[in-house]
């Protein structure tokens, strides 16, 4: 059916143009990303596994993840909240503001990274605050997930906005002329509605969160075991020219992101499907 | 609000006034924190030590040859990057053929890489213990620790931006258009510049935005490949490490605070073609 409608195409320059695509597509993507699987390979089973599950290592997967994990449940609720403000509430600003969401996508990391981290001190605007009541944000695992937070925060917003827009209004009043309650109508006729785009921008606020470096090695302190990230590991074993454990990590971190892209990708189907 | 029309049941088709406030203030305080906050913060620790340590900062000479760099990879990865993403979204969305959601994944590829990973794979490749690595040096040619590898880092970085912003756009046009324009005797090359680039220009401005924010602002690839050599291999982001890792703090922001100025130039052309783009798409929606 496909290869039909090709046929059927009176337009010019398929072949070259999806040559060229996948030419450069090969050169820049494809057979550099496989370098790392080839390097990975040269190593033996034991060797990989010593690498990838040493102490050291299994404790920056913690922290990762962890800190990760709570920054794209913060990103979803406030994601939902600032979507939901964005496109149903009328106030001063609003157009400013909903261009200012993307910040983080425009920010370069490093200066977002230098900026937290002097927010965050103890000397900082909002440090000299916590301290007294003894928290530490910055150089702690908590830094380390604000940075998250930052750098993940567009994600929930742009992909809950459009589903909220395009929101029938007229099921809503359904509801409500059947009797349904502002909250029951919000939990049992929006929020499912929304549900499917909120666990696409939680996916891919975690998901560059999990690969994020940046915005986070100077707010993290970097201390082995407790505030050392995954990628900064990376680049520590280059430093000390230990080429095979800087592979078998990035590996790991490269398959990791493979399943959250495939699960991203089934979640995208599905609030399509959702939607029709 | 929209329940005004429908006095009746506006207690239940829009949520009681003090629930409106209170979600509008907590998203705005929420913005306030993480948004504002920090961008204030570049601006004022950059001027901290007033104008003239200010400009001071920026006119060093190691500054000046990291913003040079800076602008040198931009000016080539983007329209490397740009060449690409309006060829294959001419291919992908133009065309049908098996395959084309993979290949708009393989694509995407890049955006799901960690920027370390990103940088790490040229490593391997160019480094001295890479595949090409004795070759590159008994030819005396450096790409890792160089501008090369630099530049290389920065287009598998951005390598997504365009094409998949043009991908959807050029889809969402269809190909009545152009048969149009090819059934009437012009060429493809015609074609392409009188009738599809127009449809697309707002599209092509939005990514090369976004692509050459990214290319200039991109801190953890290069900085795996960059070699740290000041004066010579450092972008403007690897410029802002080393300074605030010297404790120049004040120089650190000032610098940063380029890439801030860059940062708002982009969301503002980024919200100017993003409207002109919906200008443009609804009237040929409704046209179908």
């Amino acid at each position: 059916m496909s290869w039909q409608s090709r046929k059927n195409n009176v337009l010019p320059g398929f072949t070259p143009a999806l040559g060229y695509t996948i030419f450069y597509l090969s050169l820049i993507v494809l057979i550099p990303l496989s370098a790392l699987f080839f390097k990975t390979a040269t190593l033996t089973w034991d060797g990989f596994v010593a690498a990838v599950a040493a102490p050291r290592v299994l404790a920056s997967y913690r922290v990762t993840f962890g800190a990760s994990l709570a920054a794209a449940v913060v990103n979803a609720f406030f994601g939902v909240l600032v979507a939901w403000v964005l496109v149903r509430y009328r106030f001063f600003g609003k157009k400013l503001i909903d261009a200012l969401v993307d910040l983080p996508f425009a920010l370069p990391t490093a200066v977002a990274g230098i900026t937290l981290t002097s927010i965050y001190t103890q000397n900082g605007w909002l440090g000299r605050y916590f301290e007294p009541h003894g928290i530490k944000v910055a150089f702690t695992p908590l830094g380390i997930a604000i940075a998250m937070i930052f750098i993940g925060l567009p994600f929930v917003v742009r992909t809950v906005q459009p589903v909220l827009e395009e929101l029938d209004k007229e099921i809503e009043e359904a509801a409500s002329c059947l009797g349904a309650n502002r909250w029951q109508i919000f939990r049992r006729v929006i929020f499912p509605t929304m549900l499917p785009a909120i666990l696409t921008g939680f996916a891919l606020a975690f998901a560059r969160a999990v690969g994020e470096y940046g915005s986070i090695i100077f707010i993290a302190g970097n201390m082995p075991m407790v505030s050392e990230i995954t990628p900064l590991l990376i680049i520590t074993k280059l430093e000390q020219y230990d080429y095979a454990g800087a592979t078998a990590i990035a590996t790991a971190m490269l398959v990791v992101s493979f399943l959250m892209l495939l699960c991203i990708n089934l979640l995208q189907k599905w609030s399509r499907r959702f939607a029709e | 609000m929209q329940g005004t029309k429908n006095q009746k049941n506006s207690g239940t088709v829009s949520e009681p006034a003090w629930v409106r406030y209170l979600l509008l203030t907590a998203a705005l305080a929420f913005l306030a924190l993480f948004l504002l906050l920090p961008l204030a913060a570049v601006f004022a620790q950059a001027l901290d030590k007033g104008w003239e340590a200010y400009l001071a900062a920026l006119k060093e000479p190691d500054t000046l040859s990291a913003v040079r760099l800076t602008l040198i990879t931009a000016a080539v990865c983007v329209p490397l990057n740009l060449f690409f993403g309006i060829v294959a979204s001419w291919a992908i969305a133009k065309f049908s053929f098996p395959g084309k959601s993979f290949l708009i994944t393989l694509i995407d590829l890049p955006f799901s890489v960690s920027p370390v990973v990103s940088g790490l794979i040229y490593v391997l490749i160019f480094g001295l213990q890479g595949w090409l690595g004795p070759w590159l040096q008994a030819h005396d040619i450096k790409i890792i620790f160089a501008v090369p590898g630099i530049i290389l880092a920065t287009v598998f970085v951005t390598f997504p931006f365009i094409a998949r912003e043009l991908i959807p756009l050029m889809e969402s046009q269809g190909r009545e258009e152009e048969e149009a324009a090819l059934t009437l005797g012009a060429s493809g090359l015609q074609t392409f510049f009188r009738v599809t680039f127009p449809n697309i220009k707002w599209g092509i401005l939005y990514g090369v935005i976004l692509c050459n924010a990214r290319a200039m602002g991109e801190f953890g690839a290069v900085s795996v490949v960059s070699g740290h050599v000041r004066g010579s291999t450092n972008t403007i982001p690897l410029q802002v490490e080393i300074l605030y890792n010297e404790y120049s703090y004040a120089a650190a922001f000032a610098v940063a605070s380029l890439l801030a100025l860059l940062a708002l130039v982009t969301l503002a052309v980024k919200t100017v073609a993003e409207w002109k783009m919906n200008q443009t798409i609804p009237v040929t929606d409704t046209e179908r």
